[in-house]
């Protein structure tokens, strides 16, 4: 069944064993006609390990993602944008709840998940620590954070793991949602006034490269994406990613109005992609390492939620012990 | 935090319509089964995705071994004569 990867962790197979050649051959070759594996399938260590890596990652980003835009709730401009927000906000920690799920299937409990991210030793995607200064920062990661996010998701419903791919499903469907709601605040904010529209671009400024930064490292320097595309969990790379993101969102930002913080972006007529600029590989690789604007403080706000939150869970168990022992 | 530890797993199945068969959609974390119902509400319903919730103690389900996948399915591949498609029907007879 879906969690039995979980269930069954503790008294299940010895992993240490070496893998035999003959499982690993069927493996791969039900993985190249497209099958799917499911939890309780045979499947490499390397294979698990890497998509409890992944899918982890992706859970920690939907919970920590819902710190910046949390941000803003309490001071949206009106209700309709109040009620939009809280309901993506929401949809957020559904999404981090769907994938500790799917991870759980691979035998990790959620518990050691959390305090991953908790200890600082899990990574949860970059863009979350940077700070929500304005109004407008609401709308613009909706438009381009959430773009990003669709541009990697919707690849990840085919991913070869079936829980993770059903998970996917889910989300893509909800994300919809999230990034036509942020390019129609957008949309709003260029037709206002002129401080409203500096305040559109302004966003535009902050969040386009970052969300550049969004697709990982170029095919370069990526360490984790041969084994993933040859195991199906990737179906493109990460610099092929990030050129359908541009090529799609740029238009997107002239119909806006605005202007992107890039003076080598044109568009290439033979090819017919909007070509970019270098990226600031250092601020990536400072960010992850720890140091971006806002990680101390993104930490610092989960672990206070998971402390406030320890007197409910104990609640819920003490009450759950209570009519377990009356045999209700 | 190594309490949370003791809540059991539940798998979610929801009807989507009047008419169509319970169908899983997945799993969470519950002591008991109202709260069950209710975090699967919250977590697997927000669109009006269905009329109906079951929840399912994790632990109560028993799956078949991937590994019996030969021996519990192959041998229906061979029985084609359990398929209408079998049985060869005159065209002048029409449908049947």
């Amino acid at each position: 069944m879906y969690t039995q990867g979980l269930l069954d962790a503790k008294d299940g197979p010895d992993r240490r064993q070496p893998e035999p050649e003959a499982q690993l051959q069927r493996f791969h070759e039900r993985v190249d006609a497209e099958e799917k594996v499911e939890p309780n399938d045979w499947m490499p260590e390397a294979y698990r390990r890497t998509l409890i890596r992944q899918i982890s990652q992706h859970a920690h980003s939907e919970i920590v993602g819902m710190l910046p835009e949390g941000n803003w709730i309490t001071r949206a401009p009106s209700l309709r944008r109040k009620a939009a927000l809280l309901a993506k906000v929401q949809d957020e920690g559904g999404h981090g709840l769907y994938l500790y799920a799917a991870a759980e299937t691979l035998g990790i409990a959620r518990e050691e998940m959390v305090e991953q991210l908790l200890a600082g030793k899990a990574k949860y995607s970059s863009i979350f620590n940077y700070p929500t200064l304005s109004w407008a920062d609401i709308g613009a990661i909706g438009w381009l954070v959430d773009g990003a996010a669709i541009m990697n998701q919707i690849p990840l419903c085919r991913c070869s793991y079936g829980p993770y791919a059903r998970a996917m499903i889910r989300i893509c469907k909800e994300e919809s949602f999230h990034q036509r709601q942020g390019y129609e605040i957008m949309l709003t904010l260029c037709a206002g006034t002129p401080a409203q529209k500096a305040m559109a671009q302004d966003a535009l400024d902050r969040w386009w490269w970052p969300s550049l930064m969004m697709f990982g490292p170029s095919d370069k320097e990526s360490q984790h994406s041969d084994t993933s595309i040859r195991w199906k969990i990737k179906r493109f790379s990460n610099d092929e990613l990030r050129q359908k993101f541009v090529d799609a969102t740029v238009p997107q930002g002239h119909h806006l109005g605005l202007a992107f913080p890039d003076p080598a972006l044109r568009f290439e007529g033979a090819s017919g992609h909007w070509r970019f600029g270098a990226i600031d590989w250092n601020e990536f690789r400072n960010v992850v390492a720890g140091n971006g604007p806002c990680n101390r403080q993104r930490l610092a706000q989960r672990r206070a939620a998971q402390a406030n939150g320890a007197w409910v869970r104990e609640a819920a168990i003490a009450y759950g012990e209570k009519r377990a022992a009356r045999g209700q | 935090m190594m309490a949370e530890q003791n809540m059991p797993l539940w798998e979610v199945f929801i009807r989507a319509r009047n008419g169509l068969a319970h169908k899983h959609v997945g799993s969470l974390h519950a002591v008991d089964a109202a709260m069950a119902l209710g975090a699967a509400r919250d977590v697997y319903t927000r669109r009006g995705e269905g009329l109906s919730i079951w929840v399912v103690p994790s632990r109560a389900i028993t799956a078949s071994d991937p590994a019996d996948k030969e021996m519990l399915f192959e041998p229906t591949a061979s029985k084609i004569y359990r398929h209408p498609t079998f049985y060869k029907v005159p065209d002048d007879v029409g449908n049947m």
